[in-house]
């Protein structure tokens, strides 16, 4: 499977990122244990560069961390980064549960010394019609599968945001069904352009970018990457999923970015990207339909939206 | 209460308040500090000060039916037409900024998209409002047809409403609530004017 050198890190970069990771994971263990967790985002901002298509310029730090839809802070644009202050990522464990033979509350210190976090520039489509370009870290979710170990049973996996109304102002009101949740069937969790993200610009995710761990699937429209994960199911049926729940003739389960499918509220031809005046044509599943197309061959996407 | 004529010298105070967000808006949108999606932004303020221009008009109406409110009738005309004006601004910015003037695509969108098509019948029952607001159409049309065009704010109100409340994606309270107004509002007009008087009669 070929992925365009604008979507993943070089192998040149990726080796220098390994030396980096390493080391930093050493000086953080000679730090003590608390340094070490988010040690290995502190990387040089220009390594990015060279990973971009000539016409994908990467959105600032600013403009991603300033417009977030991010409901457990406010349905404003701008209130996750206001209203994310008191909200406390660290400590924090994912709970792996279900059809997997390791069940089990996993710390995520712990978690990411057993995984290799890598750069990866995606584009992010959201369904409202707007996009960004991200460099994110994180490192493939297909890595935390195999430590779950699933059953054959397990063809889906459901994701939830942790639910903490004290320190997520949102999830005091009705705006959504709380706590939010999100599925992948286990194919797309499996596909290696699918990351959990840990970080993105070489900073540790701030709170209103879904820290400490959210779940990136570049295909997909923004609202199935699933922010602050508290734990992650598998399952044999289909899992819900908050958006398609509350209107699902709106939001499939899928909900591929798909400029063919319109969307009744906002049309999917085309998307503002952020920083840029005039719109810009929306690709097939965001571009990747090259390294994705093959999961949905066969399927009506006009009935799987 | 205040009297016709002193209301009247307050009048241009009243212009500038309803004008000023046009101008501090359009040096944000200049000057960059509209957030990082200005045009969603800009549209967002004009169309939602639009409709709030829109539920004043119908507060006036009501209010001026009493003696002590009379006065406030004085700056209806003004009111509604810079909720038109404001219309129009929220209107060209979705023509202009948002999507370039690609016209095909604006009408296929007005067309397919339920509440934009609520948006835009609403500023079409405006336009026949602000054709016959000079005092001169009120003379020759007579008040009584004058009259029953200008009640076309109350359905150019509903639209809108519901075009704000269309497009939220979830916890639709505010555009919840601006609907109850203006029905509560529709409901004083019709009870006050047409069941009442008949009945007295």
């Amino acid at each position: 499977m070929k992925i365009l050198p604008s979507e993943i890190t070089s192998y040149k970069n990726y080796l220098n990122r390994r030396k980096f990771i390493k080391s930093s994971v050493a000086t953080g263990l000679a730090l003590g244990a608390s340094t070490n967790l988010y040690a290995n985002h502190s990387s040089d901002q220009n390594i990015y560069a060279n990973q971009l298509d000539e016409n994908d310029r990467l959105n600032s730090f600013e403009e991603i961390t300033t417009y977030n839809n991010f409901y457990e802070f406010g349905m404003g644009k701008t209130d996750p980064s206001e209203n994310s202050g008191n909200f406390k990522p660290k400590p924090w464990s994912i709970s792996l549960e279900g059809l997997i033979n390791n069940p089990q509350v996993l710390d995520l210190e712990k978690l990411l010394q057993q995984v290799t976090v890598e750069d990866r520039v995606y584009r992010l489509r959201c369904v409202e019609a707007w996009s960004m370009v991200i460099p994110w870290q994180g490192f493939p979710l297909s890595e935390l599968i195999k430590i779950a170990d699933p059953l054959s049973s397990a063809k889906f996996i459901q994701f939830v945001t942790v639910f903490r109304p004290e320190e997520m102002p949102g999830q005091n009101k009705r705006l959504l069904p709380w706590p939010y949740v999100e599925g992948l069937r286990m194919d797309e969790a499996m596909h290696p352009l699918t990351i959990l993200s840990t970080g993105l610009y070489g900073h540790e995710l701030l709170n209103q970018s879904g820290a400490p761990l959210r779940l990136v699937v570049p295909w997909k429209y923004g609202f199935k990457s699933i922010k602050s994960i508290s734990s992650i199911r598998f399952v044999d049926k289909q899992p819900e999923a908050t958006w398609s729940m509350l209107a699902p003739s709106e939001y499939g389960f899928y909900s591929n970015v798909n400029n063919l499918v319109d969307h009744p509220r906002w049309s999917q031809g085309t998307e503002r990207r952020i920083g840029e005046f005039k719109r810009r044509k929306t690709l097939m599943y965001n571009g990747y339909e090259e390294e994705v197309g093959y999961l949905y061959e066969g399927m009506d996407l006009r009935k799987y939206y | 209460m205040l009297s016709t004529q002193s209301f009247k010298k307050i009048k241009p105070l009243i212009f500038l308040a309803i004008i000023t967000p046009l101008f501090f808006w359009t040096f944000q949108f200049v000057n960059g500090s509209l957030g990082v999606n200005p045009i969603e932004k800009l549209m967002d303020n004009l169309g939602e000060m639009a409709l709030r221009l829109i539920v004043l008009t119908l507060f006036i109406s009501s209010l001026s039916d009493f003696k002590q409110f009379r006065f406030l009738v004085e700056a209806r005309r003004m009111v509604g037409l810079f909720a038109f004006f404001y219309v129009t601004c929220h209107f060209l910015t979705y023509i202009i900024l948002d999507h370039f003037l690609d016209i095909t695509f604006i009408i296929k969108d007005i067309l397919k998209r339920p509440f934009i098509t609520f948006g835009f019948i609403s500023f079409l029952l405006l336009i026949p409002l602000v054709l016959t607001s000079p005092k001169i159409m009120l003379k020759k049309l007579g008040f009584k047809i004058w009259k029953r065009i200008h009640y076309l704010i109350y359905p150019a109100a509903i639209f809108s409403s519901l075009h704000f409340y269309m497009l939220v994606r979830a916890n639709k309270i505010e555009p919840a609530i601006y609907i109850f107004i203006i029905l509560l509002l529709l409901l004083y007009r019709l009870i006050y004017k047409f069941i009442l008087p008949r009945r007295v009669r």
